[in-house]
C-alpha cells in the first residue's frame, strides 16, 4: 500500500505514459528543469530527455497550435497551461482547431492532445489563479473534459486522457495537489464518461467534481449525524457526462443537489439539473439544488471562503431538498 | 474615404524579371525549360480557374469565394519549389498552390461549395493542410508540424502561407518565436497583397514585414511576389537552408490583390480603380510569358495550348463542383470524435430520426 499526493500521482501518470508510448511528448511553461510550478512534471526531463520533455516560451496559443501540428506528424502531445486563466490566450486554438480538427479533416488525422490545466480556487491564489473554466471547454463540441478529485483517480484519468484518441482537457484541482490517498495506482476502473458513487445514501444525491468532492463528502458526514443519508457522486468526466449514474441516483434518492465552484449562471450545475429533469422527472421529489460560486469574478484570498461552497451551504441545500 | 497605400521608398525586393518581362537578374535559376513552361502553365490554369470560381459563386454554385488574381506567381513559384515530402499549411486563398501540390480542385472546392468545412481532401496524402480561415492560426500548426519533422529527423520541411494582415495577429508572433527558439525547418511565406479586406498594409503595420525576422533570430527576405522566378529562387534557398538544419526563414512576397477580398466584398468602397490598373501593369503572368517567349523557352503555340487546357480544366472543375451533392446528414456527427460518448450517440440518432 503506497501513499500518493495528487501531484505525485499525476507525475507518475506522465512518467508511465512517456515510458509506454515513445510518441508521447510533454511540454509547456516551466515543465522541464523546474518540474512545473506544482511539480507535476518533476524529474521527467531528467528521465526522458529534452527531446520529449521540454520548456516552451510563454506562449499558450503557440503551445496549443503546435500540438495540433504535432498530431499531423504522428505525435501525442501532453501540454500544460500553467494556470486556469492562463489557458485563455489559447482559447482560439482550442475551440477552432483542437476541438474541430478531426472533423475538419474527416477523421483522417486523430487529435490525441491532452491539455492539463491546474484549476479552481481554494489556495489563496493571486488574481487569475482561481478560475473554474470548465464550462468554456465542456460547451465546446469535440473536446472531452475531466476533473479528478483524488490522487488515485487523478492517475487513472490522466492515463485515460493521454491514451484517448480525442482531445481531453484535464482540470486538476490545485487545492488537492498535496492531499494524500493510500492505495495502488489503478490499472483499470471507470473510463472517461463515467461517474463514481463515492458514498452510498438514500435520501439525497450530492453531485460534485474536483476539489468540491472532498467538501461534499464532509457535508455528507455532517448530514449523516443529523439523520440524513446522502449519496455522493464524483462526476469525474464533465464532457461526456454520465447520464446513467445521474438518472439512477436521481430515481433512487428523488433529490439531487449539485455543487461547483464556478459561478452559478450557465454553470455545469445547470446541465446536471437539466439532465436530471429530462431523465428522472417523475421520480423527483424536490427541485434540483445548486450550491455554487456566485456570479462574480473569483475573489481575493481574504474573501474566497465567502465565495466557495461551504459545508454549511451544502448541508442547507441538502436539508432543503429533503424537507421540500 | 479612400486610403491609398503610399508606395514609399521601402526595401527593393529580390527581382529577376522586370515588370515588362526583361531579365534584370540571373534568370538561370536551375530549372529546365520543361519546368519553366510548367510554371507558366499552372499560372494560366490557376487564373482561369479562379475566374471560373467567381462565376460559379455568382451563379449560386459556390458560397463566398476568395479570389487570388494577381498572386499566381507568389503561389505557383513557392509551391513549385517544395519537395514531395514537404508539408504546406495554407490560408483560404491558396488554391493555386493547392493545384501545384496536386490537390484535386473539385475536392478542394467542396469547402467553398459549402459541403464541408476544413480539408475535404486528404491533408496527409497531399501534404497540404486544411484550409484555414481564422487569421494566422495555421502558423502555429506549421511550427508544430516542423517540430515533429525535426524530432523525427526527417529531411522534409514545412511551409506556412499567410497574408500581411496575419502578421498583426498574436499567432504569427508566437509561431515565429517558436520557430526561432526551436530552430525549426520552417519557411514562413507571407503574401503581402496590399490589403486585409479594406485595410492597406500601411495601416496594418508601420514596419516592413520581412525585417521582423531579425527580431526572431533568423533571416528575412523581401521578394517581388509577381516575379515567379524570383519567388522560386528565394523559396528554394529558404527550403534548402531549413533542410540543412539551419532553421527558419521569413519571406515577404510583395504582390497585389487585383480582385475583391472575397465575392462578398466591394473594393470600390475603399480603393480607386486607378490603383488596380496600376497594379495590373505588374501582372505576373504577362511578365513571365514575355520573358519565356523572348528567351525562346516557349512559343506562342505553347501559350495557346495552355489557355485551351485551362478552359477545359475549368469546365471539368465546374462540372465536378455542380455535381457535388450535400454530404449525408450523419457526417455532421461521424468525424467529430474517434471515441464518442453514449449521450452523443443518442443525439446522433435523434438528429437522424
Amino acid at each position: 500500500m503506497s501513499e500518493w499526493t495528487m501531484s505525485g500521482a499525476l507525475n507518475r501518470a506522465l512518467y508511465d505514459a512517456l515510458s509506454e508510448d515513445p510518441r508521447v511528448l510533454v511540454f509547456g511553461e516551466d515543465v522541464g528543469r523546474s518540474g512545473g510550478v506544482f511539480r507535476v512534471t518533476d524529474g521527467l526531463q531528467d528521465e526522458y530527455g529534452e527531446r520529449r520533455v521540454f520548456d516552451t516560451p510563454v506562449s499558450e496559443a503557440g503551445i496549443a497550435g503546435a500540438a495540433v501540428g504535432l498530431c499531423f506528424a504522428g505525435w501525442r502531445p501532453v501540454v500544460e497551461m500553467q494556470f486556469d486563466a492562463f489557458s485563455y490566450p489559447a482559447i482560439e486554438q482550442v475551440v477552432d482547431h483542437v476541438a474541430k480538427m478531426r472533423m475538419r479533416v474527416r477523421g483522417r488525422v486523430d487529435i490525441p492532445i491532452t491539455i492539463r490545466i491546474p484549476s479552481f480556487g481554494g489556495i489563496k491564489g493571486k488574481e487569475h489563479h482561481g478560475e473554474s473554466p470548465e464550462t468554456y471547454y465542456a460547451h465546446t463540441a469535440g473536446l472531452k473534459v475531466v476533473a479528478p478529485s483524488s490522487a488515485l483517480d487523478a492517475y487513472r484519468l490522466l492515463r485515460l486522457a493521454i491514451a484517448d484518441p480525442d482531445p481531453v482537457i484535464v482540470l486538476e484541482p490545485k487545492a488537492r495537489y498535496w492531499s494524500k490517498e493510500s492505495g495502488e495506482l489503478p490499472a483499470d476502473g471507470p473510463g472517461i464518461g463515467e461517474a463514481r458513487v463515492l458514498r452510498d445514501g438514500k435520501d439525497v444525491t450530492l453531485v460534485a467534481y474536483g476539489a468540491m468532492v472532498t467538501r461534499v463528502l464532509d457535508a455528507a458526514t455532517v448530514l449523516s449525524a443529523n439523520g440524513v443519508s446522502a449519496r455522493v457522486v464524483d462526476l469525474r468526466s464533465l464532457a461526456p457526462m454520465d447520464d446513467e449514474v445521474l438518472a439512477r441516483c436521481a430515481r433512487e434518492t428523488g433529490r439531487v443537489v449539485v455543487v461547483h465552484e464556478a459561478p452559478r449562471s450557465l454553470g455545469l450545475g445547470a446541465e446536471v439539473a437539466a439532465r436530471v429533469m429530462e431523465l428522472a422527472f417523475d421520480h423527483l421529489q424536490a427541485p434540483v439544488g445548486r450550491v455554487t460560486g456566485w456570479d462574480v469574478p473569483y475573489p481575493p484570498a481574504a474573501l474566497e471562503q465567502h465565495y466557495l461552497p461551504s459545508v454549511e451551504r451544502i448541508c442547507d441545500a441538502a436539508l432543503a431538498a429533503v424537507s421540500y | 474615404v479612400s486610403h491609398v497605400p503610399e508606395p514609399g521608398p521601402g526595401t527593393e525586393p529580390v527581382r529577376i524579371l522586370s515588370p515588362d518581362g526583361q531579365a534584370v537578374g540571373d534568370a538561370d535559376v536551375g530549372l529546365e525549360p520543361d519546368d519553366l513552361r510548367e510554371l507558366l502553365r499552372w499560372m494560366i490554369i490557376a487564373r482561369r480557374l479562379d475566374r471560373e470560381c467567381i462565376a460559379l459563386q455568382r451563379q449560386g454554385e459556390l458560397t463566398v469565394y476568395p479570389g487570388f488574381e494577381g498572386q499566381e506567381a507568389a503561389q505557383v513559384g513557392s509551391a513549385w519549389a517544395l519537395g514531395a515530402d514537404d508539408f504546406v499549411w495554407p490560408t483560404f486563398r491558396e488554391l493555386a498552390a493547392a493545384l501545384v501540390r496536386g490537390v484535386d480542385a473539385v475536392q478542394y472546392l467542396q469547402y467553398h461549395r459549402g459541403t464541408w468545412h476544413g480539408g475535404p481532401y486528404d491533408p496527409r496524402a497531399t501534404r497540404f493542410g486544411p484550409i484555414c480561415i481564422p487569421i494566422a492560426t495555421q502558423i502555429p500548426h506549421a511550427a508544430g508540424y516542423a517540430l515533429g519533422q525535426k524530432l523525427d529527423a526527417t529531411d522534409a520541411v514545412t511551409l506556412a502561407y499567410f497574408g500581411d494582415g496575419s502578421t498583426s495577429e498574436g499567432d504569427f508572433h508566437e509561431a515565429a518565436n517558436l520557430a526561432g527558439v526551436w530552430d525549426l525547418p520552417l519557411v514562413l511565406f507571407c503574401q503581402n497583397n496590399g490589403w486585409a479586406i479594406s485595410v492597406p498594409t500601411s495601416r496594418q503595420t508601420a514596419g516592413e514585414i520581412w525585417r521582423r525576422a531579425e527580431g526572431y533570430g533568423f533571416p528575412g527576405v523581401r521578394v517581388d511576389g509577381n516575379d515567379v522566378l524570383a519567388v522560386y529562387v528565394v523559396t528554394t534557398t529558404a527550403l534548402d537552408r531549413a533542410r540543412r538544419g539551419e532553421g527558419p526563414t521569413l519571406i515577404e512576397a510583395m504582390t497585389y490583390r487585383i480582385g475583391a477580398h472575397s465575392t462578398a466584398d466591394d473594393p470600390s468602397r475603399y480603393r480607386e480603380d486607378s490603383d488596380v490598373e496600376h497594379a495590373r501593369r505588374a501582372d505576373p503572368i504577362a511578365r513571365f510569358r514575355t520573358w519565356l517567349l523572348e528567351s525562346g523557352h516557349a512559343d506562342q503555340a505553347f501559350v495557346s495550348a495552355c489557355s485551351e487546357e485551362a478552359d477545359t480544366f475549368a469546365m471539368d472543375v465546374r462540372e465536378g463542383v455542380i455535381a457535388t451533392p450535400a454530404p449525408p446528414v450523419e457526417w455532421m456527427f461521424d468525424w467529430l470524435y474517434a471515441a464518442p460518448g453514449s449521450a452523443f450517440e443518442r443525439q446522433r440518432e435523434e438528429a437522424l430520426g
